[in-house]
């Protein structure tokens, strides 16, 4: 093995796409849609069992979040949730139970840290980015839809 | 029969969805919290556009369930508080549709986080 490498930067990222494994794609695509589906279809079951006792729609889709939501940090903490998403990859990322999964597992990751400076700072280290992304483009597009809409 | 077609959408739908996450994260090297990032802007933005609410009626969970079905509540809590409230509307809208599920996410966070061990990868 020669470890003496003299080459450059572009040399080495060719050299390293080749020797790296490829994923299976074809497969890796079948188990998110699949897993995907599935956690969906979870969800609509929680919201069609909701609406059948009563709840209002929003409320029933308001507590379908909160539900799929615990769901994601229950399985997360029993070390469960990582394994789906081995196999499952985006579709378990994508669903909300990943969301949920994105705040509880840096949570746990860095409890020794300290509840503060552990828990407290580490917990939004993913879903940080997906709020402050998703609140601004929000503000700036309903800011928009309001000029659109009363203003002119 | 009603039942069966639903879930299909459901299924078909939010396969869709994830698959597109998917071949994203084979294609394009994203991580993970890039590409939730990328779809909570995206859900945003289709909603905007009225792209995203026809996907809703014919996927229902399907649609609402991945993150991009945040950005599209973000959007429409939105364009209902302005309709109620005016301008105020543009800046208490979207998080107070999203509140119950930010809220769940921090205190099931917690409480998971007090109750798990750290496991040593």
């Amino acid at each position: 093995m020669n470890t003496n490498l003299n080459i450059s930067n572009s040399e080495y990222d060719d050299l390293i796409s080749k020797k790296a494994q490829k994923s299976p794609i074809l497969k890796n695509i079948f188990f998110a849609f699949v897993i995907g589906g599935i956690i969906c279809m979870i969800g609509q079951f929680i919201n069609d069992t909701l609406q059948h006792y009563g709840i209002s729609k929003e409320h029933a889709a308001c507590f379908t979040s909160i539900s799929l939501i615990f769901l994601g940090a229950f399985l997360t903490s029993i070390n469960l949730y990582s394994r789906l998403g081995k196999v499952a990859g985006a579709g378990s990322t994508i669903p909300i139970t990943g969301f949920s999964n994105s705040i509880v597992a840096p949570a746990i990751e860095f409890k020794s840290e300290g509840y503060v400076l552990g828990i407290g700072a580490n917990m939004f280290k993913i879903a940080g980015p997906v709020l402050v992304y998703g609140i601004t483009s929000t503000v700036i597009l309903g800011f928009i839809y309001y000029i659109f809409h009363y203003m002119i | 029969m009603e039942t069966f077609l639903t879930y299909g959408s459901v299924f078909l739908t939010g396969g869709i969805i994830c698959t597109i996450g998917q071949i994203l994260i084979d294609k394009t090297k994203l991580s993970p919290a890039r590409i939730l990032t990328l779809f909570v802007t995206l859900g945003v933005i289709l909603t905007f556009l009225g792209i995203y609410e026809p996907i809703v009626e014919f996927g229902k969970c399907g649609a609402t369930v991945p993150i991009c079905g945040f950005g599209y509540s973000l959007f429409k809590g939105t364009v209902k508080a302005i309709t109620e409230n005016g301008f105020i509307g543009v800046f208490t809208g979207g998080v107070t549709a999203t509140a119950g599920g930010i809220a769940a996410a921090i205190v099931f966070g917690f409480l998971a986080s007090l109750f798990a061990k750290p496991t040593i990868k």
